[in-house]
């Protein structure tokens, strides 16, 4: 804990273009999100609507506000679960105008679910696997043959599995049905998933969601490593403010879909429209 | 090895042995002459059968779609597989059955998933009740139109007519529109049955264990999670789609040589319900459950005449209890808790059914 | 002449595809399921009547009456027993439950009155043609189409006016929200498969007086048809289950006759798939978000 909190205060935010910042040591890549005016329209309401957000490469961000602010529908526009009505998403400078789900995932962009999207009836190894399916390579004879290439692929499948839920320390549950774990354990096993595909960028949303305090605290040390380890950036949605102004270096306010603040912690938390809009609600409820 | 690969292992050697023990019991029991008539002439059926079931369960419990028009890739099959048969014998007077009814088999196989490319295309970009719906209608569709056709071969070509008999006189007719394939010479051996079945087992079972067979799972599972993934839906879907069909019009070709004619009326949309049955019965996404009940629900009726007047209300409501049974949560804990201590005593362990619940 | 001919009966076919598709369209938008036994409901409705004209000599239109009656009660019995537990259950497991459903009732009526068709006594509603020029239109023409606007008109006034039709479009839109706003989902899914099966009742004595063979199969293709027809007018919608059924019939019968005879079927389910293809949310429903 004392560690993250050591690793915030390091951290200097940058203005790049005139609206983002960015940690200092990432001034000089390219970031890998840059959203331009992002928004999107249901019948004539605005979910989200002018949205700028650039992320640095090996930056942990925040995305917070109150419920309904239109969060989740953020992160469906950048995995383009939605195609936008405006605006553009930049992942490492491409943009991914007109492009699908799955393209966009192998751009580099992976991410957990609010309500865990597992796959039930799978095994939690075979559910890291699916998240390595684009790190293999052999086609669908060569596995109904199963000729040498098939075997010496599943072996190097399966060692990396074990390698990715080793970050969690869930080798042990490797052989259990995915869909009968404990809720952390799936929380926890989503991430796993989708540091699986080998993103530049990994979106969380609300992964300490029906965790307790201590398994709180674990995963914001795990977030931390996750980034040392891998070098990439994490964009996370969480309602845990002890989470987000511990582990996250810049954070970004929406209400309304629009962005009311971004800065780093100490800044988010002096600012007088976020504790209206939201902190200020919290403290008293906290009181 | 892990604990899950062990199990699986087993598995998929028990589903071979089983197969392979029954075929070569029942070989013996044809050469000693101890096999009655009658289930003599159901073993090619059974065979077919057995592949349009497992077949089918990798559209349903695999891939997690439900196929209603699965008998419209077998009428494919079996029609494709009359017609090449015949056009060999009339054309090039090929006189060894075995290996007429191999190239039949594959030409019914090849067929059906050309139609199975074709119909997936647009089938596969729907989802849920809408896909089953509009496979039931590409199934009557195939009936339809196979009601109206007509082949014939002379000189050593083939003629096709639609609609009308315009075909040229002299023809040796082949398919006769709602006559059916006609005059064809039964030449399905038990062997071909038997070789097919275990190809077919061998495919879908080692499809499953791999990467193909995980992300067809994945999309089974959870569509926006598989995409997210990165894997790509619709590849997917159209791979166990597509695989499925070739099986079945294999299924189709051995079942259609089996016997004299093939008529439309014999693949309607009862003939699917009838696969879907043994898929149903045998436990979706299970494999040797698939094997079971497809064999046992063709020789139940030919065996106890009772059974067969009312065949079709006892399938009706096993489809509806075996769902009931499966999915709705009270009833399954409840037939769970009931089931455990027996579990348990199998795997020597404590029972792990309550153990997940979150 | 013949080509007004052919548009009568379509007309008249038509109107007894969108009364069945009404009853697909309204269980499908308010339980999201498709209800496949829909169709046979409508055959055990037709022998109903049928065993109360012939055998039982009571009135048409109590006999009419009668089959409503029986229908509505199978209805809500097969809901009850066989849907209400799947209520959490994936698509695939309720719709492989409903074909079971629908093969059962085959069945019992296959037990009951035999596979040989019967011939459906049609006097009651055929008294006399009206001619209009050299156009001569049966009387059960003329009910069914005028039957077909009132039932329209009155569902209509009904889900739109009348409270308990109020919180069934409630229960279509949101589930989890009519829940919470006290409306009893339970019972208003039960009130849906109630009004349906009524409805396929009067669907069935139509469909007889049109097309008098009934036999325990009776059912089954009109009712994939209706369904064709639901979907084809945009699921959910009852003036697209109307505008949907009359389509649908009137290309049913010029397909039959200018194109082909035999592939009268062919032709139907081949604008089910091309509707689902170019327009899948049908000509007047609305398209369906999936919550991620």
């Amino acid at each position: 804990m004392a560690d993250i909190k050591k690793h915030r205060s390091d951290t200097k935010m940058v203005p790049m273009p005139t609206y983002s910042i960015v940690p200092e040591r990432d001034v000089n890549e390219i970031p890998v999100l840059e959203t331009r005016h992002l928004g999107i329209e249901f019948g004539g309401l605005k979910a989200v609507d002018d949205f700028n957000l650039t992320i640095g490469k090996t930056e942990i961000a925040g995305l917070i506000g109150p419920n309904g602010a239109g969060k989740t529908t953020v992160f469906n526009l950048l995995t383009k679960v939605y195609e936008p009505t405006s605006g553009a998403v930049l992942v490492n400078g491409k943009d991914l105008h007109g492009m699908s789900i799955v393209q966009a995932s192998r751009l580099g962009i992976a991410r957990t679910f609010q309500n865990i999207r597992l796959f039930d009836k799978m095994t939690v190894e075979e559910n890291v696997r699916i998240g390595l399916h684009n790190q293999i390579r052999y086609d669908m004879f060569t596995g109904i043959l199963r000729l040498p290439r098939y075997w010496k692929q599943e072996k190097y499948q399966h060692e990396r599995a074990m390698e990715l839920l080793d970050i969690f320390g869930m080798q042990d549950l490797a052989d259990e049905q995915s869909g009968s774990l404990p809720y952390g354990a799936q929380r926890r096993l989503e991430i796993v998933r989708a540091l699986a595909t080998d993103p530049k960028l990994l979106l969380l949303d609300e992964p300490a969601a029906g965790m307790n305090p201590h398994e709180t605290e674990e995963l914001m040390e795990n977030i931390a490593k996750i980034r040392d380890r891998f070098q990439i950036a994490i964009l996370l949605i969480e309602h845990d403010m002890s989470l987000v102004m511990g582990v996250c270096e810049g954070i970004c306010v929406l209400n309304f879909g629009k962005i009311i603040a971004k800065g780093t912690a100490d800044e988010i938390q002096a600012n007088p429209a976020v504790i209206e809009a939201y902190l200020g609600k919290r403290k008293e409820a906290e009181a | 090895m892990t604990k899950a690969k062990r199990k699986r292992l087993i598995y998929n050697l028990v589903t071979y042995a089983l197969v392979i023990a029954a075929y070569i019991i029942l070989q013996n029991m044809i050469g000693a002459k101890t096999i009655s008539r009658s289930l003599k002439g159901l073993l090619v059926p059974i065979c077919a059968w057995i592949i349009m079931a497992v077949s089918l369960n990798l559209v349903i419990g695999f891939s997690g779609e439900l196929s209603l028009g699965h008998a419209g890739f077998m009428s494919i099959g079996a029609y494709t597989g009359a017609i090449i048969s015949g056009w060999l014998l009339a054309a090039f007077d090929m006189q060894d059955p075995t290996l007429r009814l191999v190239l039949a088999i594959a030409g019914g196989g090849i067929v059906a998933g050309i139609f199975g490319v074709l119909i997936g295309i647009p089938v596969l970009r729907l989802r849920g009740d809408y896909l089953a719906i509009v496979t039931l209608a590409f199934g009557e569709i195939i009936r339809n139109l196979v009601n109206v056709l007509y082949v014939g071969t002379a000189d050593g070509q083939l003629h096709f007519a639609f609609l009308n008999k315009k075909l040229p006189a002299d023809v040796t007719m082949l398919v006769d529109g709602a006559k059916g394939a006609v005059k064809i010479k039964p030449i399905s051996t038990f062997t071909v049955g038997f070789v097919l079945v275990m190809i077919t087992l061998i495919v879908v079972l080692n499809l499953v264990n791999s990467r193909a067979g995980r992300a067809i799972q994945a999309t089974r599972d959870n569509r926006i999670a598989a995409e997210s993934m990165g894997v790509s839906v619709t590849k997917y879907k159209m791979m166990a789609f597509v695989t499925a069909a070739v099986l079945a019009g294999m299924a189709g070709a051995l079942y259609g040589l089996n016997s004299s004619t093939v008529v439309p009326t014999q693949f309607t949309f009862n003939q699917s319900i009838n696969v879907l049955v043994f898929v149903v019965l045998g436990g979706l996404g299970n494999v040797l459950g698939s094997v079971i009940s497809a064999t046992f629900l063709t020789v139940l009726p030919e065996v106890l005449r009772e059974f067969a007047d009312y065949r079709m209300l006892v399938y009706a409501v096993v489809l509806i209890l075996v769902m009931i049974f499966t999915n709705n949560p009270l009833i399954r804990s409840v037939f769970g808790r009931a089931v455990a201590p027996v579990k348990g005593l199998f795997r020597g362990k404590k029972n792990s059914v309550s153990g997940g619940e979150a | 002449m013949i080509f007004l001919d052919h548009l009568i009966n379509g007309l008249s076919l038509g109107s007894i595809y969108a009364i069945i598709a009404l009853g697909y369209t309204m269980v499908y938008g308010i339980a999201k399921m498709l209800n496949f036994a829909h169709g046979d409901v409508i055959m055990i409705g037709a022998y109903i009547a049928f065993c109360g004209l012939q055998y039982w000599g009571i009135p048409p239109v109590l006999a009419i009456l009668l089959a409503m009656v029986f229908c509505t009660l199978l209805g809500v019995t097969i809901e009850g027993f066989a849907y209400r537990p799947l209520r959490q259950a994936t698509s695939l497991a309720v719709l492989i439950t409903a074909i079971g459903m629908s093969y059962l009732l085959q069945n019992i009526a296959l037990m009951i009155w035999g596979a040989n068709p019967k011939s459906f006594p049609t006097t009651f509603i055929n008294g006399s043609n009206i001619r209009i020029g050299q156009l001569n239109i049966s009387s059960a023409t003329l009910i069914t189409i005028v039957a077909n606007i009132v039932i329209m008109v009155t569902l209509t006034l009904f889900t739109s006016k009348a409270k308990l039709g109020k919180a069934m479009r409630c229960v279509s839109e949101d589930r989890g929200a009519a829940e919470l706003m006290g409306i009893n989902v339970n019972r208003t899914i039960s009130l849906t498969f109630a009004i349906g099966s009524a409805l396929a009742a009067v669907a069935g004595v139509l469909l007889c007086s049109s097309y008098p063979i009934l036999q325990p199969t009776t059912g089954s293709m009109p009712g994939i048809k209706a369904f064709t027809a639901a979907v084809f007018g945009g699921i959910g919608s009852i003036p697209g289950a109307m505008l949907g059924g009359i389509l649908l019939g009137v290309i049913e019968i010029f397909g039959k006759a200018y194109i082909s005879t035999e592939l009268g079927d062919a032709i139907v389910f081949a604008v089910l798939i091309i509707v689902l293809l170019v327009k899948p949310a049908g000509l007047l429903g609305k398209p369906m978000r999936e919550k991620v």
